[in-house]
């Protein structure tokens, strides 16, 4: 699944309800599900804040892929980037009474893999994943234990 | 669910009985609304009841601070009450438990101002 979503407040929902849909056939739990969707949006608010700068020309692009052992989440913003290592620590004594600053912190609590790339449109590309309940990833694993099967598009 | 707030008294302190989704957008814009008239009106000691709250993102989690912070340097306090599990397990994980002050029982939370 890929979609374009406009840089509105609007579009958050969207990518989460949209995910957890994905998230719920993939047979993931009311847990998870929760991870997977707060995830969700705190990556695009991440590109609807802080990547386009809540600009309404630019757009959102989102990407959900199931392989045979993980749901992989992309967000690719329109801005300038940044640089995953220059972000504060929200944990920092410092930072505890920030009023923002905690959507990457909770992207890589809830998820099992996290990353930021530069992305193909110049901005930042969030690639997040999280492993299939054991009951579907072991089912579709080869005798190698490596994927079965390349990534569907969910 | 979209986010609806309400207050009542109980004695000197401001009751806020909040419902639904603190998150990016409306939520957020009237958790502020409220905070802000219950100042204008003088009320600076406020418990916030969470009871109903079972969603918080990191705007709603921002807009929390806001409010406490807000409150604080009006010379009040802001506290919390009746935290549901998923908001005081995120409240645990960005160590925010440690800087509100939560409670589980509306009479200590409004004893705790007197």
């Amino acid at each position: 699944m890929e979609v374009t979503l406009e840089t509105q407040v609007e579009s958050v929902n969207v990518a989460e309800e949209m995910c957890l849909r994905v998230a719920e056939s993939a047979g993931f739990g009311e847990d998870d599900c929760y991870r997977i969707g707060m995830s969700v949006r705190e990556g695009v608010i991440n590109a609807f804040h802080y990547g386009n700068q809540e600009r309404p020309d630019k757009k959102i692009h989102l990407a959900v892929d199931l392989t045979p052992e993980k749901m992989i989440i992309r967000v690719l913003d329109e801005g300038k980037g940044f640089d995953l290592s220059q972000v504060p620590d929200p944990l920092a004594q410092e930072n505890l009474l920030s009023t923002s600053g905690r959507g990457i912190f909770l992207m890589r609590a809830f998820m099992d893999e996290f990353d930021v790339v530069p992305g193909r449109t110049g901005g930042a590309e969030i690639i997040m994943s999280k492993r299939l309940p054991t009951g579907n990833s072991s089912s579709t694993n080869n005798q190698d234990g490596q994927d079965a099967a390349p990534p569907q598009r969910a | 669910m979209d986010l609806r707030a309400t207050y009542r008294d109980a004695g000197v302190v401001t009751v806020v009985d909040i419902g639904g989704r603190i998150t990016l957008g409306e939520g957020s814009a009237l958790l502020r609304k409220t905070i802000r008239e219950l100042l204008d009106d003088g009320r600076t000691k406020i418990v916030i009841n969470l009871a109903d709250v079972n969603y918080i993102d990191s705007s709603g989690i921002g807009e929390l601070v806001t409010a406490f912070t807000t409150v604080k340097n009006r010379g009040g306090n802001l506290k919390l009450l009746h935290l549901t599990k998923k908001v005081h397990d995120l409240l645990q994980l960005t160590k925010l438990f440690t800087v509100f002050d939560v409670y589980s029982d509306e009479n200590s939370a409004v004893g705790s101002f007197l």
